[in-house]
């Protein structure tokens, strides 16, 4: 059973903890829909300092809308996305 | 931001990307080498996320005028001393022996 399923609106963290951290900067703070659910995978964070990585994180694809990650700077189509696999540790439900 | 790790670009200008390919050259595959009997079974001495980790954590300077396999060096000098392999002093005894014999002989290279 996974927190987040596909269609599910999800928050990332607008935070820049010190460590070795997968979610890409132009993510942070900003609101996208889970699209697929890769499976759990140990934790890149820990495994970067030659621990373990366990217990094993849920991975998932999330698309995020143009406007919202550019915030309209930029050529793209409207209805354009873009896509980034982040784990579960740093995602926060969103009510619609 | 000041607090974006050197190697997360998304979304920054970064101008044209030359995409040819080209042959590493024999220091590359030496470099390439080195690297995979560091990480390869049976030694296993790190994993891809420490290697990571490592190369993030040069200093700006270091990472902009490094290319991609000396970074690897960068990162396999700080692990190896990381997990014990080898002491700063031993890898400085060492590349003060090889600068020496460069300079009597010439970079081989």
């Amino acid at each position: 059973m996974t927190r987040f399923s596909p269609g599910d609106r999800v928050r990332v963290p607008h935070a820049f903890p010190p460590g070795h951290v997968r979610t890409p900067q132009f993510v942070r703070g900003r609101t996208g829909t889970v699209i697929r659910h890769f499976g759990a995978f140990p934790n890149p964070s820990l495994l970067a300092y030659g621990l373990s990585g366990l217990p094993r994180l849920d991975l998932y694809q999330v698309a995020f809308e143009m406007d919202e990650v550019w915030s309209g700077d930029g050529a793209y189509a409207p209805g354009d996305t873009v896509t980034a696999d982040i784990y579960d540790n740093w995602l926060e439900p969103v009510e619609d | 931001m000041t607090d974006r790790a050197i190697t997360d670009l998304g979304g920054l200008e970064a101008g044209p990307v030359d995409t040819h390919e080209h042959e590493p050259t024999l220091t590359e595959r030496r470099i390439d080498a080195m690297m995979m009997l560091m990480r390869q079974k049976p030694r296993a001495f790190w994993g891809a996320d420490e290697n990571r980790r490592t190369i993030e954590s040069l200093t700006p300077e270091m990472y902009e005028n490094s290319k991609y396999y000396e970074r690897w060096v960068w990162a396999m000098r700080a692990l190896t001393v990381e997990k014990g392999i080898l002491s700063e002093a031993e890898i400085e005894a060492r590349l003060a022996d090889v600068r020496q014999r460069y300079a009597a002989k010439g970079d081989p290279s």
